[in-house]
């Protein structure tokens, strides 16, 4: 047992233990990915309560806040892989950031729409500038500007490091997304389910809601490594045409 | 110190050597404010409520003009490679970098923004908080924009690239700095808003140089 004495964080850098490893996790997140989602949606669109006040478009909910929570989660992961893969050059790290940008992205994106829609029926407006929905439309720009930077060099690796400076830099954006809603007086409501003392929800609504957060976390879980694997595939397809030279 | 001044004089003098640089930028700023009032009309009340966020807007837009030179010129030809051999840290040439990118900006854009206001028809009680906006909040800009400038530094298309990372950075300064001039014009007090643009600028002159020296290494990788 060699690997026993490489540190933890260095022993999965081998893309070759990598690939064992989340070729060993990936059916199990797979699996309850779509467990999850199957029951979150049932009790979310049948077996859960309207609300008192906005009535069935509550449902909303199930989708926006999952994908919400996930939008700054994603990023915050980024930027440790990005700190990381600076700090220890570690070769997967940086990976990592590449591979999770476009689904960070995504649910970004995903968090916007459901919210306008949310907010046509609720506030009258399919979007209004407060600070809550600006900063997370700053988000959704920085995935963007990673997205196209990382790309936009010939040596993949540059672009991989440069990306990851991008998303430390960015990394100030997420505590004023958190912390908005008790910063300014918004029209977006104040958190409910962090909060000092507990989720401020009622069991009904918040058991559709953990279990969507539970779908889309394993979601992304599973195909940030089937993107991962991909990448890994990539760069040993180009090593090898540069080795036939290829390029 | 004085190694980092003399490439600051350095920098200036090219700027200056090079007129058109100098003056791209300021016509800019100008032209698009004065396009405003041909677009939107020319009611004073209107006018006045538009001015901060015109002015501030057409700034972050000019200071982007003047940002893809920035390392470029001395990436291409070889000086910045023998920069960052020299003995003074990566850091510290970063500064000079934007201390010079802001003499031929912002300080401009300062001088000439009371005038486009006064076409504006900007609200008189307005003025001095417009200027100490302008005074803290463009180097911040350079800042930022120089971190823009070193992350896209040898990538393709990378002037539309760098308008893309920095505009979602420059979006705080923008709110606060109208917001302060805005304050101004309602009688209200500009200082927390200030306040704020001045915490940007003490964390942006801490922290920026480390970003982007970061960056220019692995551009020179």
């Amino acid at each position: 047992m060699t690997t026993a004495r490489i540190p933890l964080l260095h022993r999965y850098a081998n893309p070759a233990a990598f690939g064992r490893l989340s070729g060993q996790i990936l059916p199990w997140t797979a699996g309850a990915s779509a467990i999850l989602l199957a029951l979150g949606l049932y009790f979310a669109l049948f077996s859960s309560p309207p609300d008192y006040q906005q009535g069935e478009s509550v449902r909303i909910m199930y989708v926006h806040v999952p994908a919400a929570i996930m939008s700054e989660i994603v990023y915050g992961l980024m930027a440790a892989a990005a700190a990381a893969g600076i700090i220890w050059k570690h070769a997967l790290a940086d990976l990592f950031v590449k591979a999770a940008a476009p689904l960070g992205a995504a649910f970004t994106f995903l968090c916007l729409v459901a919210g306008s829609l949310w907010g046509k029926p609720m506030w009258g407006a399919w979007w209004v500038w407060d600070a809550r929905l600006t900063s997370e439309l700053v988000l959704f720009f920085l995935y963007l500007g990673y997205l196209a930077l990382v790309d936009a060099f010939d040596d993949p690796q540059r672009g991989l490091r440069a990306g990851a400076i991008l998303v430390l830099v960015g990394v100030v954006d997420l505590p004023i997304i958190k912390f908005s809603v008790d910063w300014w007086n918004t029209l977006h409501q104040p958190a409910s389910l962090i909060t000092m003392s507990g989720p401020k929800m009622d069991k009904s609504m918040l058991l559709p809601l953990m279990l969507m957060i539970g779908a889309f976390t394993t979601f992304f879980i599973t195909v940030v490594l089937m993107r991962l694997e991909s990448e890994l595939l990539a760069r040993r397809i180009r090593a090898w045409r540069t080795a036939a030279g290829d390029e | 110190m004085s190694a980092a001044f003399a490439l600051f004089l350095h920098d200036l003098k090219l700027q200056f050597r090079h007129g058109s640089d100098l003056v791209a930028p300021l016509a800019f700023f100008v032209l698009a404010v004065l396009m405003v009032p041909l677009g939107v009309g020319p009611e004073p009340n209107l006018l006045a409520r538009l001015a901060p966020g015109m002015l501030w807007i057409t700034a972050l837009l000019a200071t982007l003009l003047a940002l893809d030179r920035l390392f470029q010129r001395d990436f291409e030809d070889g000086t910045l490679d023998l920069l960052a051999l020299a003995p003074m840290p990566l850091e510290l040439i970063v500064l000079a970098k934007v201390a010079a990118h802001w003499v031929t900006t912002g300080l401009p854009f300062m001088a000439i923004a009371p005038i486009l206001g006064v076409m504006l028809h900007l609200d008189s009680a307005s003025f001095v908080t417009l200027e100490i906006s302008l005074l803290i909040g463009t180097p911040v800009l350079s800042m930022i924009g120089a971190f823009g400038a070193a992350v896209t530094l040898g990538a393709r298309r990378g002037g539309a690239l760098l308008a893309l990372l920095v505009l979602p950075l420059y979006v705080p300064i923008l709110i606060f700095a109208t917001s302060a001039i805005g304050a101004a014009g309602e009688g209200l007090s500009s200082r927390p808003h200030l306040l704020l643009l001045a915490s940007f600028f003490a964390g942006g002159i801490v922290l920026v140089p480390f970003a982007a020296a970061a960056a220019l290494r692995n551009a020179l990788e």
